[in-house]
């Protein structure tokens, strides 16, 4: 397959755009002037990841993306010493990000790597549980530590304490520190992130391997149903929300929940009632830590938790409440999921001809549940619980700025680079400190308004799906599971891609996530707060979906995803509930238009459009 | 001991009364596999009938004294004594079994005059090894209560083929030792038809089943004069994985002047509908998989969905026997030496995954 080349593609520049380059790091670009990085860059095989950026990344928002190209890579080739594989390197094109795993060519330092590997790697398979634990700790310290930094507004004079308990420092100097502070628990969170996850994934996608090889045709669902039914916190947030909806039927104060969408008017409406008081308190404990779940993915600013979009957790409750005055069990259906789980792991198993390959099977799944709840629970903890802190506490840097004129809006801070940040704060401290003007309250906001355009230039941009020049062997563990790279997957997109007309495609191909097949109206929603739209039995079509639309799933027949693998949050969702999913289709949200009539086919991942 | 039975009355005990195929369609029927319905007239019927009419002594005489070296001498002698059993006329009380069963079945399949096939059943203990079984006859599309007589007198007679009366001597099989059955069961009037395999015949993957299918008799399919539809299903879930809808040209159908089954086009705008609904695709997948279970080893089936019976009462098992390809060969284990989770996750890694 022919993938066009990375610098052609660059070179295309929108008209507009000239420049874009200085919104983010300059490791990051294609380069054109050093022969020896140019050729490398040509050589190799870049696939978008959409799966974790369907928008192009603002340039704050990158801090993410370099947080986990460090991480990733450093455990992978420096920590626990991959044979085959180094990190995954990264470039930009008009903000959208390409990856590209690094493979160690030279077969003897593969075999040097080895030892160093099992010695590595087998420590933490070993001690998984206990080494697990001590994460938690970790990760749940760092995030406290977050949750403690404070932005310090600049006063006109600094307070009476300054010199009576004699600190010696100003507001200004613990703006700059605290700022730091900030970015730098954010890289260490990322850095737990890794801890386990290279580990996990590749136990669970050998596992899949191993199964695959024995049973060819085994969709890759099926296999993740072999560890499905397993309890992980990223449940937990719905959960909340059920027992919510059961307390305020049992307090009686459910008509006063549902009275209205808007939360403001339910929480006036409950603080009057007695009882509604004490439901706003089961509330309260709720909303630590369960409601800094993100309504996106938590990997862009705009991810808002349910704390700061209150509508969409109340939207769920109304939803539950709804379902128990009919009579409707809300209950996730666990001890049918394990039963089913049992029944097809025992019949597979049952299958398997050779005592060995028995054994193997039985190892294998044995590591597959063990890394499973990490595999699932680090989301919660890293992208919904700190994210959703740290966005909220950049906001408040951004509100500093704002004041100082710096930025017109709190919300233009992310179209700075982080360091672009610092280096606005040292402009405004200086500027506070002598007396005078910050320069930056000229500059800034004529680049900021040039970079809203750029921005909106590269959103309407569509990104290849891949560029470079395709290797033969993938050995990267993540690239294939999570991303799903496969010839197929990426002719797959492309064909939709260079589809002449839009409006006469009938048929997306995905990834089949949960098998089944049903027919219905199809109801897109690009964000979760749109789901309050959804009517019972249509078929979500979304970019992707992340624990906070779970209440959601409970009006569905089907769903349907841009990005995500069989692993994917909605994947696993609708093997929960037993319903039909075709995820990582590429495009649906873009080519399905809400009211169409659809088929959703979850066990062959395929979707047909009546037209 | 009856002298006819239905098939559900028969099970793997009742071979030495109704012989090998007739014994296995009564099993499957309890397996709950469904096969098309028929009855069969036992080997005490048989007795009867060659002990009733004296064909025994005739059969006998004939016999006496053939040198089963000399060719000629010994086709004439099998040319005799089939014509002496297919003469002979069955008694009266025979004669109504065989006629109330039949009249049972057409009615049961809401067919006058049903159209069936009679063929014989040995007893497969008594007489082990294809080169015997491989004798008897098999006549299809038979109509009428007096040509299902004489088929099945026919049948009878073909125990006495020269091969099969040399056969015997060589063996030291007494004559009189042999014992046989004549099933008469429905013709599957195949409205779609084919075959299923209990493992992909592409890689031998046990955890699915495949299906190809053509409209009419599954001789097209078998035959492979057409490219048929095609469906992988999973063996454990029965949801339906992979289809191939193909461009059907040609499909067999009865004939209604002769009576037998012919090769003619299919319609134009049927060529490229898919042939089996999906739910006759799980329900036959389902039977499949019983199947499988049955006899504890992958299967090669053949089967029909028959157009003269009511939906979810249609789809027949025509033959199942052991798939013999992957069977036979000894594959490799896919586990990695040592066999821990870390071995097999190194190993795989350093394998890698081919992309293109």
């Amino acid at each position: 397959m022919k993938f066009p080349v990375p610098h052609d593609v660059k070179a295309k520049t929108i008209p507009g755009t000239e420049g874009w380059e200085r919104m983010y790091p300059y490791q990051y670009q294609f380069a054109t002037d050093d022969p020896v990085r140019n050729k490398y860059e040509k050589d190799t095989f870049w696939f978008y990841d959409g799966l974790h950026y369907p928008e192009p990344l603002y340039p704050f928002d990158t801090i993410w993306d370099e947080a986990w190209y460090l991480a990733l890579s450093q455990f992978n080739n420096r920590i626990f010493m991959v044979p085959p594989v180094r990190g995954v390197d990264h470039r930009i094109i008009n903000g959208y990000v390409y990856i590209s795993p690094v493979p160690v060519k030279d077969p003897e330092e593969i075999g040097r790597r080895v030892p160093n590997f099992m010695e590595r790697a087998g420590f933490y398979y070993k001690n998984w549980d206990a080494l697990e634990a001590k994460w938690k700790v970790k990760m749940e310290a760092t995030i406290r530590e977050l949750e403690a930094v404070r932005i310090p507004r600049l006063q006109d004079m600094e307070d009476m304490r300054v010199v009576t308990d004699a600190i010696g420092e100003s507001h200004g100097y613990h703006l700059l520190k605290n700022y730091d502070d900030l970015i730098n628990l954010g890289i260490k969170c990322w850095q737990y992130h890794f801890e386990f996850l290279n580990l996990g994934y590749a136990a669970y996608v050998f596992f899949l391997d191993f199964v695959q090889k024995l049973f060819p045709s085994i969709p890759a669902q099926r296999v993740t149903q072999m560890v499905s039914g397993i309890d992980v916190i990223m449940y937990q947030p719905d959960e909340e929300l059920k027992k919510l909806a059961r307390k305020a039927i049992e307090l009686g104060v459910d008509s006063a929940v549902t009275f209205s969408p808007e939360w403001t008017k339910v929480e006036a409406a409950l603080k009057k009632l007695p009882k509604g008081v004490e439901w706003l308190r089961s509330l309260d404990l709720a909303r630590e830590p369960w409601f800094n779940i993100s309504t996106g993915t938590g990997w862009y600013h705009h991810d808002r938790s349910w704390n700061d979009q209150m509508n969409v957790p109340l939207s769920g409750i109304a939803t539950y409440i709804g379902k128990i005055r009919q009579g409707v069990s809300i209950d996730r259906p666990t001890a049918k999921v394990r039963a089913e789980r049992d029944r097809i792991t025992a019949e597979y198993r049952g299958l398997i001809e050779k005592a060995e390959d028995r054994k193997q099977f039985d190892e294998l799944l044995g590591c597959a549940k063990t890394v499973f709840p990490y595999v699932e629970n680090h989301l919660f903890y890293v992208e919904h619980w700190f994210h959703s802190v740290f966005w909220n506490k950049i906001r408040e840097v951004g509100a500093i700025m704002k004041e100082h004129g710096v930025i017109g809006n709190v919300e233009d801070v992310w179209l700075l680079r982080r360091d672009e940040i610092k280096q606005a704060l040292w402009d405004i401290v200086t500027a506070w400190a002598t007396g005078v003007t910050p320069r930056g309250s000229q500059t800034w906001p004529r680049e900021i308004a040039w970079r809203k355009g750029v921005m909106q230039k590269f959103k309407e941009w569509s990104a290849p799906p891949a560029i470079g020049t395709a290797p033969e062997l993938i050995q990267e563990p993540f690239t294939i599971v999570l991303w799903g790279v496969t010839n197929k997957s990426l002719a797959d997109w492309a064909a939709v891609q260079e589809a002449k007309d839009p409006q006469s495609i009938t048929e997306l191909k995905g990834f089949a996530g949960s098998p089944g097949v049903i027919e219905g109206r199809a109801r897109v929603c690009k964000t979760v707060s749109e789901v309050g739209l959804l009517q019972q039995g249509e078929i979500l079509v979304a970019p992707t979906t992340s624990p906070s639309w779970a209440p959601a799933f409970a009006k569905i027949g089907a769903c349907i995803t841009d990005v995500g693998g069989v692993m994917s949050h909605a994947a696993i969702v609708c093997r929960e509930y037993g319903m039909p999913a075709v995820v990582g289709t590429g495009h649906a949200t873009k080519i399905i238009k809400t009211g169409m009539m659809l088929r959703v086919d979850g066990s062959t991942g395929a979707v047909t459009i009546a037209r | 001991m009856p002298l006819v039975c239905w098939f559900e009355e028969c099970r793997k005990e009742a071979v030495p009364l109704v012989g090998g195929k007739c014994a296995s369609l009564g099993e499957l029927i309890h397996a709950g596999v469904r096969v098309p319905p028929g009855f069969a007239l036992t080997t005490e019927g048989t007795r009867r009938f060659m002990a009733e009419a004296g064909i025994g002594e005739e059969v006998r005489s004939l016999l006496a004294g053939v040198d089963v070296e000399d060719h000629g001498a010994l086709e004439q002698a099998s040319a005799q004594v089939r014509a002496a059993i297919e003469a002979h006329p069955f008694s009266l009380e025979i004669e109504d079994l065989v006629a109330e069963c039949y009249r049972k079945l057409a009615v049961r399949c809401c067919v006058p005059a049903l159209p069936v096939a009679v063929r014989s059943s040995a007893t497969a203990e008594d007489l082990p090894g294809a080169s015997f079984a491989g004798q008897q006859d098999s006549f299809l599309w038979i109509r009428g209560v007096d040509e299902v007589l004489s088929h099945m007198r026919r049948c009878i007679s073909s125990l006495y083929t020269a091969r099969a009366i040399a056969y015997r001597a060589n063996r030291g099989f007494g004559d009189a030792e042999v014992a046989i059955s004549v099933g008469v069961q429905k013709m599957a009037n195949s409205f779609t038809a084919g075959v299923m395999f209990t493992l992909h015949p592409a890689n031998g993957d046990r955890s699915v089943i495949v299906i190809d299918s053509n409209f009419g008799f599954g001789e097209s399919v078998v035959s492979g004069e057409v490219t048929p539809d095609h469906f992988v299903v999973n063996k454990i879930t029965l949801d339906i994985i992979d289809r191939r809808i193909s461009q059907k040209q040609l499909c067999y159908s009865v004939d209604p002047l002769t009576q037998r089954s012919r090769a003619m086009e299919v319609p134009f705008e049927r060529q490229r509908v898919q042939s089996l609904i999906d739910d006759e695709i799980t329900e036959l997948a389902w039977m499949g998989k019983k199947i499988e279970k049955h006899y504890g080893c992958p299967m090669d089936i053949e089967w029909a969905v028959d157009k003269d019976l009511p939906a979810g009462g249609n789809i027949f098992i025509l033959q199942a026997r052991p798939e013999t390809v992957w069977s036979a060969k000894s594959q490799s284990a896919a586990a990695a030496p040592g066999g821990s989770a870390m071995d097999y996750i190194l190993s795989a890694m350093l394998a890698g995954k081919k992309v293109t």
